[in-house]
């Protein structure tokens, strides 16, 4: 095996690892908190796409051209559209039943996945929308013929969902508002009688979970350069396996979750077989919890008495 | 006191049993006709396709007096390019919407389960546009095509980058669905009948978008020519990432790509110059349709890939259904195979399967600005 391939086959399933490991925080988030999956979470990501695209193509209107300054203002914009997107969410589908069985929310939130899709559908068209390519180049290592390369944008991808994870990570272990969360996943009730605002603690979390599809909805958009109101569908569900991979409701779980199915997928389909990619991932994640029921890191349920 | 009071209903049901009557006559002079495709989804460009011919042909029909003086009422039914949801519109147009023709399916694997339901029936179906031999190949009689075959397709295909490429080193790729996969096949077949081995036999899963693993498997394999058997959305996706990798290979697919809607899907026409496709001959090349294409336009829709295709079929049905005079689907079928149809893609006739008889595939190129033109 030439080494320039491996390091091709690594590099593409680090950039794809990344962009499962960025959405499968969102997910890793929620059910931190709530103890819940938010399966309009997909949606939300997909939903990102579009304002990127409406965002960009009003940026460009006005002339503005450079990628940094484009790029920053995009991810900017959004944030916030897409957090008020979580936040509306979390309000419509979540709060209501706060106290109803687990299965109730559960089903809301995939209404809610159907109800974004087909409003996007209908507001925006079935058809294929792109996004004109406004970070080109690449790096290349090796010779002329032989080498293996990371796009501009891959780097990007994998730099920010490394650095997304970390900042998370350190909100939830060291600030105030962590110590709230944590809290509140530990017992809510208990949490309100001492004090915390426990639906304002939920509803932080709804927006941090959604900024986060925001962010992957910018740059998985740059990458592939087209999008369409189905994405939500298959890459949701892609980061949700690598949530539950890496041990759901842990956050570096669900970043080494990505980065293990990305990987797995690269490897397999390059160096085997493309048709049996998914067998070959699904099939990694049944092992895995058949060993660890609770994924690589997620703490085992310990029945509280 | 109720006689009071009846004298007043009387005449008040009188009126609405008349006003029923009415309607009844009405619908009973309309003749449905289904226009089935992916009108959702991400095929939808291809619905869209269908129905802008379909809706443009019912409309000249209807303009020039309808069949026998009835008029067309098109039914839209969408399968999204989903082989469960076609059975279930299939039903639908079948039992509710009592429609007595089909124009549809688009994707081969929709509109092979769904000609059962239509042969069940015995309700006429021509699809203007799957082309996987199977489709036609179940002696179903009721079932016909406006399109060529994938083995033709494949065959064009095939010839091409031997004849004309003279390349050696071919990776085929499929989107693993019935026509993806079908065509691919025929490609294939075509290319190993002139001792050519592929370097690469992989499917694709429809859907994705990253195929960046697959691409450095192409270029690992030193590929000249990529086949690809499928639509355009992964197409798009493909062709990118190869180009972005760095690969420079001869992008070649089948008639799953004839929508501008490749361009976006690629992310822009800079990736897409140099792409191939086998299609049907240029139809604006008759002037016939020279003339209802420019009417298409006019209306502010460009009647690229299938809309001609779907005028013709919705032509043919009318046509069948003035001279046979009778909706049962295997003597429509009959008589068009018997005396073919005068379409805007020139004369048509069927063999005992349904398939058009002459074949006209031949080689697409596109350009920098993402336009296709006949190769010369």
């Amino acid at each position: 095996m030439e080494f320039h391939i491996l390091g091709q086959q690594l590099v593409n399933g680090l950039a794809l690892g990344s962009i499962y490991g960025l959405i499968a925080v969102g997910y890793t988030m929620v059910y931190g908190i709530i103890g819940m999956i938010n399966f309009a979470h997909g949606d939300v990501y997909m939903i990102s796409a579009y304002i990127t695209a409406i965002c960009i193509a009003i940026l460009s209107f006005f002339g503005i051209s450079s990628a940094a300054f484009l790029i920053i203002i995009t991810l900017i914009v959004t944030i916030v559209i897409v957090s008020l997107y979580g936040w509306s969410i979390e309000r419509i589908a979540y709060k209501p039943l706060r106290n109803s069985p687990r299965l109730a929310p559960l089903i809301s939130a995939i209404g809610v996945s159907l109800v974004l899709q087909n409003y996007v559908q209908v507001s925006q068209g079935a058809k294929t929308q792109a996004v004109p390519t406004i970070l080109p180049g690449v790096f290349r290592f090796g010779t002329e013929t032989d080498f293996f390369q990371i796009t501009y944008i891959q780097v990007l991808l994998v730099v920010v969902s490394f650095a997304s994870m970390a900042l998370l990570t350190y909100i939830i272990q060291k600030t105030s508002l962590g110590r709230q969360c944590r809290a509140v996943q530990q017992d809510p009730k208990m949490a309100a009688i001492l004090g915390i605002n426990t639906d304002r603690i939920i509803s932080t979390v709804f927006i941090l979970g959604a900024a986060m599809a925001a962010i992957a909805g910018v740059l998985v958009t740059l990458n592939y350069g087209s999008f369409d109101f189905s994405v939500g569908f298959i890459t949701g569900v892609k980061a949700f396996t690598a949530a539950v991979l890496g041990g759901i409701g842990s956050l570096p779980g669900a970043m080494l979750g990505g980065i293990i199915l990305g990987m797995s997928e690269s490897l397999f389909s390059g160096f085997v077989n493309t048709d049996y990619k998914d067998v070959f991932a699904f099939s990694l994640l049944v092992l895995v919890l058949i060993f660890r029921p609770s994924g690589l890191l997620g703490k085992p349920l310990v029945e509280k008495v | 006191m109720i006689v009071g009071k009846l004298k007043k209903i009387v005449p008040l049901t009188i009126l609405v049993a008349g006003l029923l009557s009415g309607a009844a006559v009405f619908a009973a002079d309309a003749i449905k006709i289904g226009v089935a495709g992916p009108h959702t989804g991400a095929n939808a460009a291809f619905g869209e396709q269908f129905w802008k011919g379909a809706e443009a042909a019912a409309k000249d029909i209807n303009d020039a007096g309808g069949i026998n003086g009835s008029m067309i009422e098109l039914v839209k039914a969408d399968d999204a390019c989903e082989p469960k949801q076609a059975v279930a519109v299939a039903n639908r147009l079948v039992d509710n919407d009592k429609v007595v023709a089909v124009v549809g399916h688009f994707c081969s694997s929709s509109t092979i389960p769904a000609s059962e339901i239509y042969a069940e029936a015995n309700i006429l179906e021509i699809t203007p546009a799957s082309t996987n031999p199977k489709v036609t190949d179940r002696d179903l009689k009721n079932v016909m095509r406006m399109c060529g075959r994938d083995d033709q397709q494949g065959t064009v295909a095939g010839d091409y980058i031997i004849d004309k490429l003279k390349a050696t080193k071919v990776a085929i790729i499929h989107d693993k669905d019935t026509y993806g996969q079908g065509l691919a096949d025929a490609t294939k077949a075509r290319l190993n009948e002139k001792d050519i081995k592929e370097v690469l036999y992989e499917g694709l899963t429809r859907g994705e978008k990253d195929f960046n693993a697959l691409v450095t498997k192409i270029k690992a394999a030193d590929a000249e020519v990529v086949y690809f058997g499928g639509l355009h959305t992964e197409a798009g996706a493909l062709i990118r990432q190869l180009r972005e990798q760095g690969s420079k290979a001869v992008f070649i697919s089948g008639d799953g790509i004839v929508s501008e809607q490749l361009v976006t899907a690629a992310g822009g026409p800079q990736f897409v110059e140099g792409v191939r496709h086998t299609f049907g001959r240029d139809p604006l090349t008759i002037p016939d349709s020279k003339e209802v294409a420019e009417k298409i336009q006019a209306n502010g829709y460009k009647p690229e890939g299938y809309t001609l295709y779907a005028y013709a079929t919705t032509q043919a049905i009318a046509e069948a259904l003035k001279n046979a005079k009778t909706t049962d689907g295997d003597k429509l079928a009959d008589w068009l195979k018997a005396n073919g149809a005068n379409t805007v893609l020139g004369k048509k006739e069927w063999d005992e399967k349904g398939d058009i008889k002459v074949s006209d595939y031949t080689m697409y190129v596109w350009d920098k600005d993402g336009k296709y033109k006949m190769e010369e």
